[in-house]
């Protein structure tokens, strides 16, 4: 048995072809039954996502077996999703063997993630795992393979730090936010314009606990507009200084070409805010919150460039721990090569100690219908003839089963040296 | 047994500080654990010491020197445990476990024998002062290291670099919060020492107060955290100003402490 993988993700392929190659709900059984009535496919998991589609499968051994099962395969695909074999070609990409489960463990620790350390991609293999399961597509090669995935990713979770810190601009601020106020709950948002970026931080700060959001726009109707998505409510802008005096979190776009809000204006703010701290985002280009208000006590400022640089040493720091992510799957890979290299003598093991049996059981037939002999004595022989038997096949056997490079070479000399027959 | 009992928990401080400071640059998992582990196994061995000592002697065992700075680190340990109990905060042992221990080096130096004590000590009033002003120090020290956990972790923020100890020191808020909080249970206590200790200064010399360096220091400690209390709830001292004056209220205590236990003059025989 080998393993094969077919698949596509957010790299190889446009949206657009991943929609057309996803196996969306309906889709997913009817196509592991067919994938299954392939001639060289034995076990299949399918994992379909938005950013990748990726078929498992535990194909038939040989060489054969590989270029047969990727051809078929192939055509399986473009048939099953009516799509034409040409277009295919640059989206798919194939691994087998080796390099198929060291894939399928980078997959699972989301180290090919577009956002690296990303954690929902695990919980996804699980279930579609879970299914294929559950609808007996897999065997012994597959649910071993998908349980060691799963606690790969697992141990690179715990080991590294590939899925820590932030790795987009919100939710820098929302990690921020956090740090500085520990608790969101209870905190009062104010929006000082009414951009697209700044509703998106609202929205994530919402999520994360903030209770209150009242915003403050040049154009009052579409703060109105804002504040009502938002449970909030909406003032004219001229009142912002009053507003923020109340509000803990300031997230200011306003579009406006100079600063807006000045040191001498959070200076007096502050001191009506008994210093309780606040935090300035400030998200416009060019900025409207003059930099030196950082300097004040209980004041933390960052505009774009800064929450940028955050997200930057965030990815670099998870990066690096990629790197280390991807030695201990070097390791593990290598542990599931050994398992996968024992499966494949199994059977020349069975098929030499049966033949051995045979053997020895065929001459005792012969021996005994030419003589008499009592029962005793018949034992003994038995008991004769196995020890031979087992103390003749056990060096064979013993050095098939240990992981040695040659093992290949050891397997198709036995096969011939005892006419054991197949590959 | 009562000596060795001392060197077994000084040996164990020893342990929970190196683990505490290795998790400041290394930041393994077990290493909080092997520094709570260190650090209670100390504290047990500490407690036995006091005990034996108390018992022994027949009076509370803050009298000398090494006595003191011993019972100093054992309060500074107790809080520790309670608030590492109730709060978890992140690397609070790194900041204190350093200190604890440098007192307990200090006390391993001095001198352990004990004289008998000055009829004019002998008073219950001794242990009331003693232990209250123990605790009440215990508290301001936290609070002082709890006051330079606020100022790194604000230096990572206001700096906008946020790698090193950002992430796994607890957020401002928390330790303004915790700053202040032990500055509250602090003053009361400290506040308590200062009236028990007149009271035995009037029934040993017949004054409340004889203005030796020694309580006039104590006065002034008492009036930096009085400050910080004031200025707080009067005018929002909070954050960076409220951690720095913690920090400098800490230092005027244990330069009095260290200073006067040195010339050892005054009326407080030993401090």
């Amino acid at each position: 048995m080998r393993v094969l993988v077919a698949g596509l993700n957010h790299k190889s392929a446009d949206v657009e072809v991943r929609e057309k190659l996803a196996f969306s709900g309906e889709k997913l059984e009817p196509g592991l039954r067919a994938l299954l009535a392939l001639p060289l496919v034995k076990e299949a998991v399918i994992i379909s996502t938005c950013n990748r589609v990726e078929i498992y499968m535990g194909i038939e051994g040989g060489v054969e077996g590989g270029e047969g099962a990727i051809r078929q395969v192939k055509q399986f695909i473009s048939s099953f999703h009516q799509i034409p074999s040409g277009l295919l070609e640059k989206a798919l990409y194939f691994y087998t063997d080796t390099a198929a489960v060291r894939h399928i463990f980078r997959v699972t620790s989301s180290l090919d993630s577009m956002v690296v350390g990303e954690p929902q991609i695990l919980g996804q293999v699980k279930d579609s795992f879970q299914f294929a399961l559950g609808k007996k597509a897999t065997g012994v090669l597959m649910n071993k393979l998908m349980k060691k995935a799963i606690s790969v990713a697992k141990k690179v979770r715990t080991e590294t730090k590939v899925a820590e810190n932030a790795v987009s601009i919100s939710f820098a601020a929302v990690e921020l936010a956090k740090k500085i106020f520990n608790d969101l709950a209870g905190k009062r948002v104010l929006l000082l314009g009414a951009g697209e970026m700044a509703e998106l931080a609202a929205r994530y700060l919402m999520t994360n606990g903030v209770s209150e959001i009242v915003v403050a726009n040049r154009t009052f109707e579409r703060g109105c507009e804002l504040a009502r998505n938002f449970n909030g409510r909406a003032v004219t802008f001229g009142l912002f200084k009053q507003e923020m005096v109340h509000s803990d979190i300031v997230l200011c776009s306003t579009g406006a070409p100079s600063y807006v809000v000045l040191k001498q204006d959070v200076h007096d703010i502050m001191k009506e805010r008994k210093q309780r701290p606040v935090f300035l985002i400030d998200i416009s280009v060019p900025r409207n919150i003059d930099p030196k208000v950082n300097g004040l006590e209980n004041v933390y400022l960052y505009d774009v460039d800064d929450l940028q640089g955050v997200v930057d040493s965030n990815r670099n720091e998870r990066e690096k721990e990629a790197g280390k992510a991807e030695e201990i799957i070097a390791g593990e890979v290598e542990v599931f090569e050994r398992w996968m290299a024992g499966l494949e003598s199994v059977p020349t093991i069975v098929a030499f100690r049966q033949k051995a049996l045979q053997i020895g059981e065929g001459e005792l037939e012969k021996l005994f219908n030419r003589n008499s002999f009592d029962e005793g004595q018949q034992k003994a022989i038995r008991h004769m003839a196995s020890s031979i038997v087992n103390k003749l096949i056990h060096p064979p056997t013993a050095a098939l089963k240990e992981d040695a490079e040659d093992r290949d070479i050891l397997i198709a000399l036995l096969r011939k040296l005892y006419d054991l027959g197949g590959d | 047994m009562g000596a060795i009992t001392f060197d077994i928990s000084l040996a164990f401080y020893f342990c929970a500080m190196l683990f505490a400071l290795l998790d400041l640059f290394k930041g393994a998992k077990m290493l909080p654990k092997l520094m709570l582990l260190s650090a209670l196994l100390g504290f047990g061995f500490h407690t036995i010491y006091i005990f034996y000592s108390g018992f022994s002697s027949g009076y509370v065992p803050i009298v000398n020197p090494h006595e003191a700075t011993s019972f100093f680190a054992w309060c500074i340990f107790l809080l520790f445990f309670v608030l590492e109990y109730r709060y978890k905060l992140g690397l609070l042992g790194s900041f204190i476990t350093p200190l604890a221990f440098a007192l307990m080096f200090v006390s391993f130096i001095l001198p352990a024998e004990m004289k008998p004590l000055p009829p004019i000590l002998r008073s219950q009033w001794l242990g009331i002062h003693a232990v209250f002003a123990f605790l009440a120090n215990a508290a301001f020290a936290m609070a002082a290291g709890v006051g330079v956990m606020y100022l790194v972790q604000e230096h990572y923020v206001k700096s906008k670099n946020l790698g090193g100890l950002f992430s796994r020191l607890p957020s401002l808020h928390v330790l303004d919060e915790i700053n202040y909080r032990l500055i509250t249970i602090g003053f009361p206590l400290f506040t308590v020492a200062i009236i028990s200790g007149s009271i035995w200064a009037d029934n040993a010399w017949g004054s409340y107060i004889s203005w030796e360096p020694r309580q006039v220091w104590s006065i002034i400690s008492w009036l930096i955290f009085g400050i910080v209390l004031h200025a707080r709830l009067l005018a929002g001292w909070r954050g960076r100003r409220a951690a720095v004056l913690s920090i400098l209220g800490f230092l005027t205590i244990i330069g009095a402490f260290a200073g006067l236990a040195l010339l050892h003059k005054g009326q407080h025989v030993f401090l």
